[in-house]
Parts: C-alpha cells; structure tokens; sequence
C-alpha cells in the first residue's frame, strides 16, 4: 500500500525535545538516588529555559504538522512562553520547601516538565484528539504533584479530588468531541473552520457538543460553575504546587479555550457567547465576593484566581483581536503578579513552620519592610490599581469588552473588581497598621529573594516599556485571526 | 444471509439478557461473570460487523484484564452488595424519572438535528483503493503508526506518567522491615559466620556477641 510521508517533526521540536529531556532527567534520577533532587530540578529549569529558546527559534510563523494535529504559529509561541516560565519559576519555589518538608524527590521536577509538555500540546492543538490528549496529559500529572506530599492528609484528599472531578471534566469534554465529531465529521480544526468559520446555521447537536467541550475547559481553568474543585485543591497541595496550579495549567487552559472557540468556531460567536458571558460574570462577582470571608491566604489566592479566569474570559467574550490581544496581555501580567505573590507566600514561616493565616502578616510594615513592600505592590496589582501592571491588563481587556459592544458587561467587571479590591487591600492593612507579630525565618531562601524581586520589578515597571508584552500579544492575536 | 441474521439475534439476546443479569445477581461474584459472557457476546456482534480487530481487542482488554481485575476486586473487598440494594425499590420512582427526563430531551434534540452539509467531502482518512481486501487490524495499523503518530505517541507518554506517578505516590521505603539481600549473604565470610568455641569442663558456653 502507498506510504504516507514521514511526517516533519519540526513544528513539534519544543514539546519533542521536552519529553526526551523529561526521559533522560528520569534516568539521571534513578541512577543517582533521592539525593539529586537539587541537581535534577536545576537541569529542570535548564531545560525549559533551552526549550524557550527552541520556541523562539522555531518561528513564529504559522506551520501545521503531522497531518493536521499540531499547529505552530505566534499565538502558540506566546502562550508557550508564558506557561515555561510559570513552570521554570514553580520548580524554582518548590526547591527549598520540599527540602524542609522532606519531599524532596526527582521525580517531582519531571513531573513538571510532563505536565508542561502536556501544556504545550494543549496550546498547539489544532485537533479534538491533540487537545484531549494534551489536556490528559497535563492533567494526570497534575494529580499526581497534587498529592505529592503523601504523608498528608491534606495533600493527598486534594490529590483525590482533583482527580475525581478532573475525570469527571474529561468525561465531559470527550461527549462534547465525540458530537462534535458526528455533527460535523472532523475533529480537525482546520476543517471545522472550513464549515463554520463563516456564520452557518449549525445543527443542534454540534452546539451542544461545543458547549460540552466548554464545559470541561471551563473546568480545567476553575471558571464559575465549575470551581468547586479550586479553594480545596490550593489548600491542600503543597504550597509551591498550589503556585504552579494557579498558574502555568490555567494559562494553558485559557490559551486552549480561546483557540478552541475562536479558530474553529469562530463563526458561531453568537451561538457560544453567551456561554462565555456568563462563565465570565459568575466569575467574577464569585471571585470577589466569596474571598472576602477567607482567613488562609491560600484559599484567599483561588477566589483571586477564579476571578481573575472571569476577567479573562470577557476578553474571549469579545471575539475580537483586540479582546484576544487583551486575554494574552493579561494571562502575562496575572503570570508575573501571582508568580511574586506565591513567593511571598513561601516566605511565610515562623521556627520551620509554615504559616498560610491572613492575621500571620500582622505588622510585615515593620518587622521585614521590604517583604512587606513587595506584597504590597502585587496586591495592588491584583486588585487592578494604577500604576501596577495589574491596571493595565484590565484595561485592556474592557477596552477591547466596550468595543466589542459588552458595555454591560465591562461594568460588572469594573464593578467586581472594586468589591474584590475590598480583600486586596485589606492585606496591606494587615500588614502596615496591625500589631508587629513575630518576624518570619531569616534569612529567606536566595532563589525566592531573586523571584521576589524580579517580578516586583517587572509588575511596576512595565507602565514604562509596556512594548514586549502588549507588541507580542498583538502579533499573537493576529495570528488567531489570520484566516 | 439468514445464518447472519441468526447469529445476531443469538448474540444480542445473549448480551442483553446478560447485562440485566449483571445488575440483578444476587451473587457479586456471578454478576462479574456474566460481565464477561456480555463482553464475549458483544465480541461476537463485532465479528458479525467485520470489525474482527475490535472484537479481539474487547476479549483481550475488557475479558483478559479489566474483568479479572473486578474480580479481584469484589473478591479482596468485603462490600456487602445486599445492603446497597436495600433502597433500590424506595429510589425506583424517582431514578426512573430522571431518567425518562434524559431520554426525553435526547430524543427531542437529536431527533430534530441534522449533519452538517459538506461533510460528505471531508472523510477522516480517505479509504485506500484496495480496501476490501485489507483486513482492519492493518488498515488500523496503518493508519495508527502515520496519520495519527503525534495521538500515539502522546498517548504513550500519558502512559509513563501514569506510571511515575503510581510509583511516586505508592513507592515507601520502610525501615525495620527485614529484606534478603542477596549480595550481603554472598559476601559474607566464614570468620564472619562462625566462632569456635572452648568449652570448658562443667560450665556453659560462652556464646561471643550475646
């Protein structure tokens, strides 16, 4: 019978280069024992650092390869970016607490890199059966770093329930492939595009199968209904996996369901935007209202992220360049916010005790002023105030809202995001006008003074070169519209 | 022709009456085993469709290991199945209705939907010329290990993780829990092993390192 070609393995070449990276620090591992963690997660972040610059070498270009499954183009190289860099800083995090917490193990940084070639094929997919895969291949790993901490309650009831309702998500996300598949007799999105890029008249049964696979993703990236999971998961994991969680997978999620709604389905934007305009308001009065009442700063870190997924989505909501441009811009910025947050978080310790209350930072203005100042400036981020970075991505986003036409919906956002101030700031109360409590163990670890500092920086300093992030998101953008 | 017909009828009658008595046993353990005659049977409607590889793999997987596998598991676990049922006939209203509810929205969806136009130019994989002659496990094969090597591949490495992680998360290493070690009693030396004693004449002996 006639052969097929082989096909061109270098649109892969990141995500290929990855899982061999992933094998071989495996191997390096097993051979050297439970002492290597150090070694093997800092030839971690070695490796995803090489292989973001294999992303940019690889171009930015649109390429499809292996017979349709796999796309590369801008929009994939920025996504990509962004979730190796929340997962190179994660393991980075991670390094000094497993050590106190006697989990220290190798397999805990390859299990990163899987998950993050699992996220890279989400972001490249350009099939039903890429993204499921991509999406499984995340998640498995996912559960399993969740309840890494195995001698912990806590951890491992995160693990098992993350487990059985992201099987769940699944479930109902291969319904919602497989109708679509019988409705429209591809899974392959260049296809699809073919039939419904234009506005059609669909059948009944292919938007139901689109609103299933918008459910699971809306799971995957813990929008409202589907966030159940999200406050219990962050609690119990390990902290630094609690910081990869909230943001490498979600990046990726998002990247994912914006591809999946806008190239494929771009022409049904009436059918699915209700759907997003919804997820995105129950989001976000959801995430600031239930926050208010959190005392663990952790739990207090979901609500802010199922949040922040709502802000997201408006920008999706708008299907337009400029509110695709203003989803990247602001998963850049929530990276850069959250990633300092976490590190702050990590800082938390009294006498080799790990603290997670609110009430713990009491009088952080006086007792380590420079932790407290960094806090500060991501929980002004967060909250969205001028001149953080924070500021900004919103601002884009309902820029591209009112544009779009979704005035209503630009004010419940402005609206949330002025009661989800409340939480932000009172924080910084917390910390400046509260009884000085006992300082936190010095001296802090060099790896999270550097992220600290870094991204307290970039977050205050991206008002004045605001181009890198915002000229790459526009590129990426344009990219998803180019057909 | 009437002979297929036959079979079928044989085959589906089998798997329907099995599959009701798989929920209906009182034994659990009878209940796995007519899992696995509806397997068989449903391997044997495959066959008919002359879809032979799935039917192979239905025996193998479903019959070869996830049924043992349950059997295993209703045979190591003490779940007392009685006692699940108890409130089967108190929940039977409320459960059928449901139920018609489901049945009811599906059939009024997918029965006024249709396929989307220009499916028909658009075929997965187009049917290579010599179809009829190939048998499926290698059109499949075919198929599997070109068109769709990025979906096996991927699948592969679910798989790896899969197994790092059963490992990461059940792997313990105990102490205080005696294991043979091979190397250590093979390097072992006599002068190690054995001690010579004296004894003298009306007194015990003097056992070294007790």
């Amino acid at each position: 019978m006639p052969l097929l070609p082989a096909p061109d393995l270098s649109p892969a070449l990141p995500e290929i280069a990855l899982v061999c990276a992933a094998m071989a620090l495996l191997l390096v591992g097993v051979f050297r024992g439970d002492g290597s963690a150090r070694l093997v997660s800092w030839l971690s972040v070695a490796v995803l650092v090489a292989v973001l610059v294999l992303c940019g070498l690889v171009g930015i270009e649109r390429r499809v390869g292996f017979y349709g499954m796999f796309v590369t183009d801008a929009y994939a190289v920025f996504m990509k970016a962004l979730v190796l860099i929340g997962s190179a800083v994660s393991i980075i995090l991670a390094l000094r607490f497993n050590e106190e917490h006697r989990i220290a193990r190798f397999e805990f940084p390859v299990l990163i890199l899987l998950a993050t070639t699992g996220m890279m094929v989400m972001v490249s997919a350009n099939d039903l059966i890429t993204l499921y895969l991509g999406l499984e291949l995340q998640s498995l790993a996912l559960y399993v770093v969740a309840s890494f901490d195995r001698d912990s309650v806590r951890s491992t009831e995160a693990g098992l329930k993350y487990f059985v309702l992201g099987a769940l998500a699944s479930g109902m996300l291969l319904y919602g492939a497989s109708l679509i598949y019988g409705f429209a007799g591809t899974t392959e999105f260049t296809e699809l595009a073919k039939l419904f890029g234009q506005p059609t008249r669909p059948s009944t049964g292919l938007i139901i199968g689109i609103v299933f696979v918008a459910v699971g993703l809306a799971f995957k990236c813990s929008a409202v209904p589907f966030h159940m999971w999200t406050p219990d998961v962050y609690e119990g994991a390990p902290t630094p996996v609690t910081a990869f969680f909230s943001v490498a997978p979600k990046i990726a999620a998002v990247a994912l369901f914006v591809r999946f709604l806008i190239e494929p389905f771009g022409g049904l934007v009436v059918e699915w935007r209700q759907v997003i305009v919804f997820l995105s308001v129950a989001s976000m009065v959801l995430g600031s209202v239930a926050a208010i009442a959190q005392t663990n700063i952790k739990r207090l870190m979901a609500y802010s992220s199922i949040g922040h997924v709502g802000y997201a989505l408006i920008g999706l909501a708008a299907a337009s360049p400029s509110g695709v441009r203003g989803v990247l811009i602001y998963m850049a910025i929530y990276l850069l916010m959250n990633l300092g947050t976490w590190a702050v978080i990590l800082c938390m310790r009294r006498q080799g005790q790990m603290l997670e209350g609110i009430a713990d930072l009491s009088g952080l203005g006086r007792t380590q002023p420079g932790l407290a100042l960094a806090l500060g400036i991501f929980m002004f981020a967060l909250a969205g105030i001028p001149p953080t970075a924070g500021f900004f991505g919103k601002l884009y986003i309902f820029l591209a809202a009112i544009d779009a036409g979704l005035v209503g919906l630009a004010v419940i956002g402005v609206v949330a995001s002025v009661i989800g101030a409340f939480y932000y700031l009172r924080i910084v109360k917390v910390m400046y006008f509260d009884e000085p409590l006992a300082s936190f163990d010095r001296p802090l670890a060099p790896e999270l003074k550097g992220v600290l500092l870094v991204s307290a920086l970039l977050t205050m300093l991206f008002i004045l070169w605001p181009d890198p992030i915002v000229g790459g998101a526009e590129l990426a953008a344009a990219s998803l519209f180019a057909r | 022709m009437i002979l297929q017909a036959i079979m079928f009828y044989l085959f589906a009658v089998v798997t329907v009456a099995s599959g009701v008595m798989v929920v209906a046993a009182r034994n659990p353990v009878h209940s796995v085993l007519f899992l696995i005659l509806a397997f068989f049977n449903s391997a044997g409607l495959f066959v008919l469709l002359g879809a032979e590889f799935l039917a192979m793999i239905l025996v193998v997987v479903y019959v070869g290991a996830v049924a043992v596998l349950f059997l295993f598991v209703v045979m190591m676990l003490d779940i007392d199945f009685a006692e699940l049922r108890s409130g089967f006939i108190r929940y039977l209203p409320i459960g059928a209705l449901i139920g018609f509810v489901l049945l009811a929205e599906l059939v009024l969806i997918f029965g006024s939907s249709a396929i989307a136009p220009g499916i028909a130019g658009l075929p997965a994989a187009p049917a290579p010329a010599n179809a009829v002659a190939m048998t499926n496990t290698r059109a499949l094969g075919a198929l599997l290990y070109t068109r769709y090597i990025f979906a096996f591949q991927a699948a592969g490495v679910i798989l790896l993780v899969a197994m790092i992680g059963a490992i990461v998360l059940t792997l313990r290493r105990r102490v205080g829990v005696r294991r043979q070690s091979i190397p250590d009693q093979l390097a072992r030396t006599r002068a190690q092993a054995v001690a010579i004693v004296k004894v003298p004449l009306g007194a015990g002996a003097d056992i070294p390192g007790d």
